[in-house]
Order: C-alpha cells, then structure tokens, then sequence
C-alpha cells in the first residue's frame, strides 16, 4: 500500500493504524468498532473515510435523483402508450427502445452520448460537474437501464389493468377515455412501477461507479475507484458498506411504501 | 430473434477460436507516430492511442471476453448444480446455511461485491474468471434447489426409489435430465450479465491486466483520451452490445421453446 521504498516507521505507523499488530479476530473486532464509531481512516493520508465519504455523497445523490426521474418520466408516458395502442407499430418502437436500453452498457452509452451531444453537436460539457447542463448526459446514461425496464414493466401492468372490470364500468358510465386512462389507470399501474422502482435504486448505486468513471463526476463510485487504484483499502471498504447499506435500507423503505400504497397489501 | 442470436454468438466464438488467422496486425503491438488514425484499408477499423489496430484487437477481445463468459458460466453452473442438488434433495441445516450463504452474496447491488473482491486482487485472468464463479453460482443453486424440491416429489422418483435405486443415482439419472432447461436458459443470460461485468472491471482498470486487449481494455484506453476520436470507443462497444444482445435473443428464444406457458 506504501509502496516498496516505504520507510521501516511508517510501515509500522500504519501497520498500528489498521490493528494489523494484533491477533485476527481482535483485528476483525477492532475494525469493526472503527466502523461504527467513525473512526475509519485513509491510508497513507490519514484523512477520515467518512468526512471524504460524505464530501462526495451529494454529487452521487443529485446523479441518482435526476438518473431517476428522468427514467420515469420517460418510461411511463412510453409504457402506456405502447399498452394503449397494443400491437402496433408505436408498441413495437417502445419495445425496441426498451429492449435496446436494457442490453447496453453504461460505459458504452456514456461515450457514445459525448461523442454526440458534446463533440459532433456541442449542447453539453463533456464531464465535470458545472451547473445543470453537466447533469444531463451522465443522468440519461445512468436512468436508460431503468427507463427500459420501468417502461415494460408498465407496458405489462397497464395491458392487465384495462381489462379490469372496473375499467369497464367507468367506461359505461360515459368517462372519456382520458379520464379513464388518468384517474383509473395510471394509479394502479404506479403500484409495481414503484416496489420494481425502488429496488433498482440499489441497481442504479452500482451502476454509478461506471457512469461516475465515464464523466469524471465526483460522487462516491468515483472516488470507489480512486481508492481501488490508489490501493486505498479503508475508503474501499467504507464506500462498499456505504453503498450497500443504502442498499438494504432502500428496500426496506420501498417494502414500507409498498404497504402504504396498496391497501390490499396491508390485509393478508 | 433466436436465430439472430444464434448467428451472432457463433460469429463471435468464431472470431475468437481462428483470432490469430483472422487478425490484420499483432493485437499487442504498438505504433504512437500513427495514434488515433482513422478507419483505412489497411487498419479497417482505424487505430488507438498507442497506434494498435482496434479490428485486430476487437478479434483477440472476443477470445479474451468469450473465455471468461464461458469458463465462469461452467464454473457458475457446476458449483451451483451440485450445491442447490444437495440443499434441495436433502434439505436441513446443510439446506439452511447454503441458502443464508446464498442471501448474503445476494445482498450486494449488482457488481459491487465483485469490485470489492477485485479491489483486494492483483488484475489477472485467472482472478477474473474467478470473482465470477465465485458470486456466478448462487443463481444456479437457487434455481436447482427449487427445481429438485419440486421434482423429488414426483411419482417417477418415488418408482425408481421403490427399484431400489440409491441417492446418487436418483440425483444424477433421473432428477437432473429434468432440470436442465431452466439451467441452459439461466446460463445464456449469464454469460451476457459476464460478458458486461467483464468488461465493465476491465474499463475500471481491476479486471483483465491492460497489456492483454480485451474489450473493456479498449475503452478503458479510450477514456484516456476522453473518448475522442470516436471511433475508438464506438466498434469495442458495439462487439460487447452485439455479444450481450446474442446471449439475451438465445436465452429468450430457450425459454419460450422450453416453456410454452410464457409465450405470447
């Protein structure tokens, strides 16, 4: 980690540093006091993990937030229309969209999105984080695997919903057909667009790293990587329980949400 | 789509089993006074940063990306065949830890376990296939554990048990010739889910060493020049969405064959 010119007291500084002069398991105990109490430190800067974690976070929160809405702004408008016009030609376009989205790469779209939109037509920075413009890219490359997904997703539970017979019902009452499709249909089609939603959100934590890399943006996938090159392993474990710990807690809320936004959930 | 596939996935194990008769130049060499040229009759696909010939690396990447894929994917598949046989066949507290075990690995989003493994690791073929196989296998046993809870049941089993078959014989002959459909199936989209993973740790720089051009190597490389010119970023992607797509329109095209249920 030091390097082979590393001189005999720093390798023992630091060797102090991550307890490694103790027995294994006290090693294990003690790293994971170190842990709980914020007491994590950086190697060879002795910077606290945590403070440089939580420097980064916002940047990776304001990725994921924007990846997200972008995703369901897109995927919902395109699921029910394919649904509405059910094998047609606009149906087969959406589903080509989402099947496309599904099968690329996040460091495939990335390039390919600064090739065209910051190079051949310069609307977009190519990387940093300035202003909103800087968000754009790096949010469409993150949101396109969701997108694809929430969009068939909808697709599929709008198909099952206008069958429904209460559906029917509306429509004899005289509804017109926006109505029905607004009030009647879009709010159970939201109930496992937002369960699968919330899940993904863990998926698009892992899918930051990569997506962080592409645009140089400085949230925690990014400085995952400096760590893992810079053989940094203290910031790498910590980012690691970081990310998967927001993992586990958004699922739970999504289970929460879940209950909430399904009565019938509730009942059984 | 399943034929596309098909085409697809044969091309590129193809290109990557006759790589050294297919290649215009050496993959590895190098060639800085004529970096970043573009596509021409004699470096088809133009050259990158240090100047290589990217057809002739794409080629090699396809060796490099399919052996991964498929050694991980056998490795996956084997370890999780005989884990979840057993955790399913005999159940208990063997059934109980394999599964908390399973639960564990599959606590962590996506790749993010891998590149944890991988940060600890030296960069080497071997460590790659490895870190696969390692978190590859709980999907298998999974879906192997179900299976055989289910097919143990069955009358066929309770006939070759009442002719006095053993435990082995009745695992290896009559329960896994049942199984193996949604094993292929989950098999083909794995090897898709690796063929990104792989170059996904490649372009992060903890997958396959950088002196052996793979296809994430080749982004990788790419990203250093920030993408530009376009044409070096452009064909490695398309070789690893082409491969990717292959598996999915396979994987898809058994399941539906398999399974007339899910058809449409």
């Amino acid at each position: 980690m030091l390097g082979e010119t590393a001189q005999a007291v720093s390798k023992d500084h630091f060797r102090k540093l991550l307890h490694q002069d103790k027995p294994i398991p006290l090693q294990y105990i003690l790293f994971l006091k170190d842990v709980f109490t914020g007491n994590l430190k950086s190697i060879p800067s002795e910077e606290n993990v945590w403070a440089k974690i939580s420097e980064r976070f916002p940047a990776t929160a304001e990725l994921a937030i924007w990846a997200m809405v972008f995703a369901i702004v897109i995927s919902i408008p395109l699921g029910m229309l394919a649904a509405v016009k059910h094998k047609t030609y606009l149906d087969g376009i959406s589903m080509l969209i989402s099947l496309l989205g599904i099968s690329i790469p996040h460091f495939w779209l990335g390039p390919l999105l600064i090739i065209l939109f910051a190079y051949t037509l310069p609307i977009f920075p190519i990387s940093e984080r300035s202003g909103f413009l800087s968000i754009v890219l790096p949010a469409i490359t993150l949101g396109t695997a969701m997108m694809a997904l929430l969009s068939r997703l909808t697709r599929t539970s709008t198909l099952e919903i206008i069958r429904e017979d209460y559906i029917r019902t509306a429509r004899a009452k005289g509804l017109s057909e926006t109505t029905i499709l607004f009030k009647h249909v879009l709010k159970n089609t939201l109930v496992p667009v937002i369960t699968i939603a919330g899940i993904q959100m863990g998926a698009l934590l892992s899918g930051s790293i990569i997506t962080e890399t592409v645009f140089d943006w400085p949230g925690i996938g990014s400085l995952l990587v400096e760590a893992i090159q810079s053989r940094n392993y203290p910031l790498v474990q910590g980012c690691v329980i970081l990310i998967a710990t927001l993992y586990v807690v958004i699922n739970l809320l999504t289970d929460i949400l879940y209950a909430w936004a399904d009565p019938r959930i509730r009942l059984q | 789509m399943t034929k596309i596939g098909l085409i697809l996935v044969t091309l590129f194990i193809l290109a990557g089993l006759f790589a050294p008769f297919l290649i215009t130049h050496d993959p590895k060499s190098t060639d800085i006074s004529h970096r970043f040229s573009p596509p021409s009759h004699t470096h088809w696909l133009g050259q990158d940063k240090l100047g290589g010939d990217i057809y002739s690396k794409i080629i090699y990447g396809a060796r490099i990306s399919l052996t991964v894929a498929i050694v991980s994917t056998l490795l996956s598949f084997f370890i999780g065949l005989l884990l979840g046989s057993l955790a399913g066949y005999y159940g208990g507290w063997w059934d109980e830890c394999l599964m908390r075990l399973v639960d564990i690995l599959l606590a962590f989003p996506g790749l993010l376990l891998i590149f944890a493994l991988a940060a600890f690791l030296s960069p080497s073929l071997l460590n790659v296939i490895m870190l696969f196989s390692i978190v590859g296998w709980t999907g298998f046993a999974r879906v192997t554990r179900a299976q055989v809870l289910s097919e143990k049941e069955k009358e066929f089993v309770q006939a070759v048990r009442s002719l006095g078959a053993n435990h082995s014989r009745i695992l290896i002959r009559h329960i896994w010739p049942n199984i193996l459909s949604p094993l292929i199936v989950q098999a083909s989209f794995v090897m898709g889910g690796i063929i990104i993973g792989e170059s996904s740790l490649s372009f992060l720089g903890v997958g396959v060493p950088p002196d052996i051009p793979s296809w994430g190597n080749m982004l990788s490389l790419a990203k250093q020049s920030s993408f530009q010119p376009g044409f070096i970023a452009i064909f490695p992607g398309i070789a690893i969405m082409l491969t990717v797509l292959g598996f999915n329109f396979i994987g898809d095209g058994l399941r539906d064959l398999w399974d007339p249920k899910l058809k449409k």
